[in-house]
């Protein structure tokens, strides 16, 4: 056999394995939707949404209580991290100098990166040890992963706004942090929002933080120093029960909290499209 | 007539780059002045160290007066914020806030300095489209997107939004060199009528333009202003040869 | 000038104010404030090291670095305890996700950014990055009734017929373990370098892809081109892969059987990593030493991570600077 046809097989077979490997890398995505789906939809009815979790052998149960408990927790979270993620992001891409911002940026990155176990152990030593399990503490956890991630989309969101826009701004003789806050965010409102949303979808499935900051809970909400039910974190307490009723609850749960995750990526990038890029969770 | 604005030995620098060598001029009030030169001479930069954006760039410096009413604006304690009110900009490219209504453009100067009346505001937006032969064209549809007009609308609009808030110069960066001939035209038609109330200075690049549009012309090479006077000297008796070689297209 | 001229061009212009020094405008202000928040991230990260050391710092009095060596964990009897097994448990798991799913990262990021037509990348990528939305638990969830029985009724006969001789493939098969650990770990890191890789692949100049192709040069001895050029950026996509495996935690301890013990039997075996431990017992530790010992856990999974994020970080960003450098010449 030839040189060339020697090349051209080589060829042809990395073509064949490129793709095979996107494919390997899509099965186990499309098998979790499709058992997920599957499963899960069998435990839907009314009670589903509408009662709290059963204890422990009793049938039947719902997880309402959960998807309260989850909503408030990242709420908390929200108003915490939200406004810190808005404020660095503007910091960094309107106010700082190339030395400091790249500091910063770099050790957001760094942050990012820490295990959410470990910032649930913070959370932990931080808060739990003096005021106990609770919604507080959880929150804290959540937001602190929230942070870097709202603080990096924000940053890119403004950087997208063209100079040319600042400028007007400022010659009408407006004060920047003014022209910052009314047309420089207002222009980059749609990304802003898209890093908040996906941040959002990222922390409503954290159950690592979750477990070491306030545990399995079955009730409904019982105040901010208490614990609160939480649908990540319930599917890990009900998949790794003996009982069937709490697995089938796990795939519910499951597929409750993958729609809610997928909405939002699905929506986001929809909503974006052809404009500012959406930014990166 | 006291001079509007009066230029003492301006100097500016980009980081060790001196773009502006010493340069001395008055400006009438209520006249308008073309600022000439080829590309690279400072003009831009010029202009924007009138209303202190020049040194918003970082490693940019100033050294000099600028006299506004007597007072230097570059005295310690001024804020320029206030200088930028009086002292407005249009640029080169039309750069209307593209997701606000032609009413919110042309408003957004006065809500920011906290005017909140409804009839005010009305009545200003009104007037500022109308100064700037806009409102016309504009006047049934004022909540469309700024950014859905023509660029020779988007320009005028920029005029209205920064006539708004009242100033009493304003500073135009090569306003038409964007645009097509029609509305240059108009804009300069525009420029003639803003001239009674209003001080101009254009900068240009095209001769024939500051021939058609201003008072006073002057030229300016590679940072220094070469020779400054009524345009109609400048442009049929010009006093320095460089001038001279400019104008009859020699260069530039 | 007469003196009633110039106070009324001062009284005309007292709109512009006038101070002796140059005063603290509200820019400063906004400034200081935005600014505040930026550097927040120090404190959340000197604080939660700070916090880790105070809480570990009983381990550390009673352990001191035979903590990192020891291979006993008795909280009920002797209460010792010893990290050596959690640490071989997540590097070893990390390693085997590595193994599978940096080939595979390879061939997606070159799959996306190289060799699909635009219109249908974009439908792709956007894949990709679902999966690596997909929550953890919903992963294990995943792993305990899905993967695990369809590895042990499918796959891991088939290894162990094959490779049984070799003890990692002998021994008892019950589905989940250090190799069903590892291949969870390696479907969740495969985004995240895929991500990175097709950053560094997009930063090669189409200059030189085309004076390749020029020399009659097939499209995957282009891509070897591309590959060669992003050399070092792809090491660092490969740790950060490595940092983003070792903090795994739900997904892994659904998975692989949570088996405190020095090494496991074979791949098959259950194990035990870092991670998993501090969130199957902190809520059960019940005394002050089993904590401190639990948190001593999480400070060592904490420098680690640091040390891989940070040495990951730093590799890509230089290779992305050395990339672009020579873009500019």
């Amino acid at each position: 056999m030839d040189r060339y046809k020697l090349r051209i097989i080589k060829d042809r077979i990395m073509k064949i394995l490129v793709y095979s490997a996107l494919f390997i890398a899509l099965i186990p995505l499309f098998s979790v939707l499709y058992e997920v789906i599957l499963r899960g939809i069998f435990v839907i009815n009314i009670d589903f949404f509408t009662k709290p979790t059963p204890s422990i052998g009793e049938t039947g149960g719902g997880i309402a209580n959960a998807i309260q408990g989850t909503i408030i927790t990242i709420g908390l979270a929200s108003l915490m991290g939200v406004p810190i993620g808005l404020m660095s992001g503007i910091f960094l891409s309107e106010y700082s100098e190339a030395k400091l911002s790249l500091i910063i940026r770099f050790f957001n990155d760094v942050l990012s990166g820490i295990p959410s176990i470990i910032i649930g152990v913070f959370s932990y030593a931080l808060i739990v040890r003096s005021i106990g399990f609770s919604v507080i503490a959880s929150a804290f956890a959540l937001s602190i992963i929230m942070i870097p991630l709202i603080t990096r989309s924000t940053e890119e969101a403004l950087k997208l706004v063209p100079m040319s826009i600042r400028e007007a701004a400022i010659a009408l003789g407006i004060p920047k942090w003014k022209t910052i806050i009314t047309i420089v965010l207002s222009s980059a409102k749609k990304a802003i929002i898209t890093g908040i949303l996906l941040s959002l979808a990222r922390i409503a499935g954290e159950s690592a933080p979750v477990l070491v900051t306030m545990g399995y809970w079955r009730w409904w909400f019982a105040g901010l120093f208490k614990p609160v039910a939480n649908l990540a974190l319930n599917i890990f307490v009900f998949a790794t029960s003996p009982f069937e009723s709490w697995i089938a609850l796990a795939w519910g749960s499951a597929l409750v909290l993958i729609l809610f995750i997928l909405g939002i990526n699905i929506a986001v990038r929809f909503f974006t499209r052809g404009e500012y890029y959406g930014a990166k969770a | 007539m006291a001079p509007k604005l009066e230029i003492e030995n301006l100097n500016a620098w980009f980081g060790l780059k001196q773009v502006l060598k010493n340069i001395s001029m008055k400006i009438e009030d209520k006249s308008v002045t073309a600022i000439i030169g080829p590309s690279g001479c400072g003009k831009t930069t010029f202009i924007r160290c009138l209303n202190r954006m020049h040194e918003l760039v970082p490693g940019a410096r100033v050294s000099g007066k600028v006299l506004f009413n007597g007072i230097n604006i570059y005295e310690n304690g001024i804020d320029p914020v206030l200088i930028r009110r009086k002292i407005g900009m249009v640029f080169q490219k039309p750069n209307p806030f593209p997701m606000m209504s032609i009413y919110d453009n042309v408003a957004i100067g006065l809500r920011l300095n906290g005017i909140r009346e409804k009839k005010i505001i009305d009545k200003i937006v009104r007037r500022s489209l109308e100064l700037a032969n806009l409102w016309d064209e504009v006047k049934d549809d004022l909540n469309k997107s700024g950014a859905s007009l023509s660029g020779g609308q988007q320009q005028r609009l920029c005029i209205a939004r920064a006539l708004a808030i009242e100033p009493e110069v304003l500073l135009m960066d090569e306003p038409c060199s964007s645009l097509d001939p029609i509305s240059t035209a108009k804009i300069e038609a525009l420029i003639r009528k803003l001239a009674e109330n209003y001080t101009i200075i254009i900068v240009t690049h095209n001769m024939q333009q500051a021939a058609r549009v201003s008072d006073f012309t002057a030229f300016l090479y590679l940072g220094e202003l070469i020779e400054y006077g009524p345009t109609k000297q400048i442009f049929e008796n010009p006093k320095n040869e460089l001038t001279r070689r400019y104008i009859t297209g020699k260069f530039g | 000038m007469k003196t009633h001229q110039k106070l009324f061009i001062f009284l005309h212009n007292s709109s512009i104010k006038l101070h002796l020094k140059k005063p603290i405008t509200s820019d400063d202000v906004f400034k200081f404030i935005t600014s505040l928040f930026a550097l927040s991230i120090f404190l959340i990260l000197g604080l939660m090291v700070y916090e880790l050391i105070k809480e570990s710092y009983l381990s550390i009095q009673t352990f001191g670095l035979k903590f990192l060596i020891g291979i006993k964990w008795d909280p009920a009897i002797s209460q010792v305890f010893g990290a050596l097994p959690l640490i071989l448990g997540t590097l070893t798991t990390s390693a085997i996700a590595l193994f599978i799913g940096v080939p595979i990262s390879l061939g997606v990021s070159l799959a996306l950014s190289e060799y699909m037509p635009k219109n249908f990348e974009f439908v792709f990528s956007f894949l990709i990055e679902l999966l690596a939305a997909v929550p953890s638990v919903i992963y294990g969830l995943w792993g305990i009734f899905i993967l695990i029985p369809f590895l042990r009724d499918n796959i891991y006969p088939f290894l162990q017929a094959i490779f049984g001789f070799i003890p990692l493939f002998s021994g008892p098969i019950y589905g989940g373990g250090v190799l069903t650990g590892g291949v969870v770990l390696a479907i969740m890191i495969i985004p995240i370098i895929s991500a990175i890789l097709r950053d560094l692949f997009s930063i090669v100049p189409i200059s030189q892809k085309e004076a390749i192709i020029a020399l009659g040069a097939t499209k995957w001895e282009t891509v070897k081109t591309v590959i060669s050029y992003t050399r070092s950026g792809i090491i660092g996509a490969i740790i950060l892969g490595l940092g983003r495996a070792i903090g795994e935690t739900m997904a892994i301890t659904m998975v692989i059987g949570n088996k405190f013990q020095f090494l496991p039997s074979s791949l098959f075996d259950a194990w035990y990593t870092m991670a998993a431990i501090i969130a199957n017992e902190l809520l059960e530790a019940t005394y002050d030493l089993y904590i401190s010992a639990l948190i001593n856990v999480g400070l060592v999974l904490l420098f680690i991570s640091l040390a891989v994020n940070i040495l990951a970080r730093l590799i890509v960003w230089r290779t992305l600077k050395l990339v672009k450098g020579i873009v500019r010449e």
